[in-house]
């Protein structure tokens, strides 16, 4: 049996050259069209798609909302809305932020498009539990969007207890809407595993996974085991509240920062569902501008894990101010600083990467820098707050708010944007502006830090967070803070202007507009309904940019599937037949 | 079985986007693997709700847990134990490819799981009666402490999500009947019943934690 094994082995694949087609008359987009098709298609690029419209959507009702808060933020009494009708509004822009644009932005959206594609898979391992959760992700969100209009929810997006347990409203409506959206973020988390582990080409061993893979894995791990944990704390809310069992309400015996503990449990790793993918991208994209082989495959990859791993320990950070014992306060303190190694070396391992590289400052790798920029400054403000002593003073400021944002918009999403500008010719096969797109980027970045920079210095000072009013010397603060936001929304309404633009009159892309050896470039732009038309093989790793392209574009010759765990194709192989 | 018949009946069931029947049942084996990790954590909240309080109140446990029928619930322990070994023996006959018993072991499973319910409903409909209702509405003065109520809001919560799994499992297994009679499965394609059966064994498991950690407490 053994020796049938090794032989095996070194079974021999025959491979020749697959040049992608250029400007393809056949692709996914013109094949099974018509609405039904599409609500009904088991594609996992059309799946991208369909959630990348709803996380598009949601982001702008989520930002229409930051708009009101700040406009109400301009004066330090009433500007144009009650107290009762704020406390909604920035309870729905966190919940809607949160659970609604950013869990699912980049792993469902973006990674549902790219992750078989990067794997040389026709598709995920689960096509159809992929429609299932993109259907259950829309009907939790038409559970909060009837909780709005029934009532509106005060909590926060936290749903802390006992007030969740007693306020009025619509809570029970949207805790049961995140409940179900979970679900859906479960199983793109399951299914993303199950496909890196078992549908990948021949030749793509673990060590030449391409990194935004590997912040796919580690955020899918996440997914699936911090998630349930929040399905069942907000399961035992809504039962609170429609039972009274009491388990965190104090007044039928039961206790609130139990509450909390579950809550954290889950969104405190839930913070690394967001920015861990975005890690992934920045990954590809820094390479791929940069013409270089990644500096520290290996530390980039672990340390997505050892960030994921880590993450699941330090959830009591959140709770320094509520009567933990201080024991527990100053090993969630300690284990709060490790998080930053990991993401320092990932930080020197992209700056190593760049460093004597050929940088082409497109607009993808534009974002990455903005990324690079804020996401330092909203980790070392982390550090900060991780601090015992410095978090008693700052906990519950804008200083935390700030910090939120820096990590989250000046990390994820600018993430995520520099995802989208990268994979745009790749879903569409077209080109979008680049003028434009930079000018965008530009009002992005000056918007974003005139809003959040002055929040560091009002909440250092005592602002408390999430409050209607608030006393005269921070209002020159709130204002300039509210104009950077209105920057910031210009901005991204001339991005909405030249993406639509580009979807209707852009020009062509090419297969590969960017030069990258990454797999998914090996194919046309928009990619082919079963994403290629061969089998790829796989001989160098996702950057080994000093190799000449043709070594990127091979697949199986014959009509053998060769998708074996046990082939194993080596260079020396593959130097057969190669047209 | 004549060899073409096989390739008829493997192209049946192989998904386009997989490579060959292997890939397809070990992706399929391996997500349902993964789904019971998060099935795991989903009830681990509930055991750490459940451990958080019983350090608190000790004797509340002592007290409430006297309320619990053992002798009805050692029964249904014997009853999940029971249907796991059919469910096992099912996927077994699957394997086989004998479709008649594996179509007899799901009946056998499916009325094991039944029996569970029905126990379950007359230890529910009797504890109602005494006014162990669950949350606020319990009204039950028999348990001298003032938590009382807690402890049997996580009995319900645990019990009864655990009902909801038993319920679901029984579904699956009608499905997986319905199937087998139109004989779709056969020792080339099992999938389904094999992935059923862990789903199952999970089930079981659960409750096998459940049963001393609510009713053998003293």
């Amino acid at each position: 049996m053994a020796t049938e094994e090794s032989t095996a082995n070194v079974k021999r694949v025959q491979v020749k050259r697959f040049k992608p087609e250029e400007y393809p008359e056949k692709h996914y987009l013109n094949q099974e069209t018509g609405l039904w098709a599409w609500m009904t298609t088991v594609d996992h690029k059309k799946i991208g798609l369909m959630y990348l419209m709803s996380v598009a959507f949601f982001f702008f009702i989520g930002g229409m909302l930051a708009l009101l808060i700040r406009t109400e933020l301009l004066t330090p009494a009433r500007t144009f809305m009650d107290a009762d009708v704020y406390n909604q509004v920035f309870t729905l822009h966190g919940a809607i932020m949160i659970f609604f644009f950013l869990i699912p932005s980049v792993p469902a959206a973006l990674g549902n498009f790219i992750l078989p594609l990067q794997l040389g898979a026709k598709d995920v391992a689960f096509p159809r539990l992929n429609l299932a959760s993109f259907y259950i992700y829309v009907i939790g969100a038409l559970f909060t969007i009837t909780a709005i209009f029934t009532g509106g929810v005060d909590t926060g997006w936290t749903f802390y207890t006992p007030y969740s347990a007693t306020t009025g409203g619509s809570v029970m409506m949207m805790t049961l809407g995140v409940f179900i959206l979970g679900f859906s973020s479960i199983l793109t988390g399951l299914n993303f595993i199950v496909t890196i582990h078992k549908l990948r080409s021949p030749g793509i061993t673990w060590n030449r996974l391409p990194l935004n893979l590997w912040g796919l894995y580690a955020t899918s791990i996440i997914q699936i085991l911090a998630t349930p944990v929040l399905a069942i704390t907000l399961l035992l809310l809504t039962m609170e509240r429609a039972l009274g069992i009491g388990i965190f309400d104090p007044a039928l015996g039961g206790d609130p920062v139990l509450y909390q503990h579950f809550f954290w449990f889950y969104s405190h790793p839930a913070v690394y569902i967001m920015i861990v993918p975005g890690f992934g991208i920045i990954s590809e994209v820094i390479s791929t501008f940069s013409r270089k082989v990644i500096f520290g495959y290996w530390a980039i990859a672990l340390s997505s894990l050892a960030i994921a791993f880590i993450g699941f320990l330090v959830w009591g950070h959140h709770m320094f101010t509520a009567g933990q014992s201080s024991l527990a306060s100053m090993v969630f303190s300690f284990l709060t600083f490790l998080v930053g190694i990991p993401t320092g070396i990932k930080i020197f391992n992209w700056l190593a990467t760049m460093y004597r590289g050929s940088i082409d400052m497109k607009t993808p790798m534009l974002y990455a820098m903005v990324f690079l920029f804020l996401f330092t400054i909203g980790g070392f403000t982390g550090i900060m707050l991780g601090a015992l002593a410095v978090d008693i003073h700052l906990h519950d400021t804008y200083y935390v708010v700030a910090h939120f944002h820096y990590v989250m918009m000046g990390g994820m999403v600018m993430a995520f944007l520099a995802g989208l500008h990268y994979w745009w010719p790749k879903m569409f096969g077209k080109m979008y502006s680049e003028f434009w797109a930079k000018i965008s980027c530009g009002l992005v970045f000056i918007g974003f830090n005139m809003t959040f920079l002055p929040q560091f210095i009002m909440g250092a000072q005592g602002m408390p967070r999430r409050y209607f009013n608030y006393i005269d010397q921070f209002q020159s603060f709130h204002q300039f803070s509210t104009m950077g936001a209105y920057v910031m929304g210009i901005g991204f309404f001339i991005m909405a202007g030249y993406l639509l633009h580009s979807l209707m009159k852009g020009k062509r892309a090419t297969a590969n507009p960017w030069g990258s050896r990454a797999l998914e470039w090996q194919t046309s732009s928009p990619a082919p309904l079963h994403n290629f038309e061969h089998t790829p093989v796989i001989i160098n790793g996702p950057y080994d940019y000093h190799k000449p392209m043709s070594e990127f574009q091979l697949g199986i010759a014959t009509s053998h599937n060769g998708h074996h765990g046990n082939e194993h194709v080596s260079h020396t192989e593959s130097k057969t037949e190669q047209v | 079985m004549s060899e073409t018949s096989v390739v008829e009946e493997k192209k049946s069931h192989l998904l386009h986007h997989f490579v060959d029947s292997d890939q397809q049942f070990e992706a399929s084996k391996m997500g349902m693997w993964v789904f019971l990790v998060t099935e795991i954590l989903f009830f681990g909240g509930l055991f750490a709700a459940y451990i958080v309080y019983r350090a608190w109140y000790p004797d509340l446990y002592l007290q409430a847990s006297e309320e619990l029928d053992t002798f009805w619930g050692a029964v249904n322990t014997a009853v999940l134990i029971g249907s796991s070994l059919t469910v096992a023996m099912a996927i077994r006959s699957a394997q086989l490819n004998q479709i008649k018993g594996l179509i007899i072991n799901l009946y056998i499973t499916i009325g094991l799981a039944f029996t569970f319910m029905v126990i379950k409903y007359f230890e529910y409909a009797h504890k109602f009666e005494k006014g162990i209702l669950p949350g606020s509405y319990y009204n039950y003065e028999g348990i001298a402490h003032e938590k009382a109520n807690i402890f049997f809001s996580i009995y319900y919560m645990m019990t009864g999500l655990h009902g909801i799994h038993v319920l679901i499992g029984i579904g699956l297994m009608i499905w997986l009947v319905v199937k087998a009679k139109k004989n779709v499965l056969h020792s080339g394609y099992y999938t389904p019943v094999e992935i059923t059966g862990l789903y199952w064994h999970l089930v079981d498991v659960i409750w096998i934690f459940l049963f001393p950690l609510l009713y053998l407490i003293d």
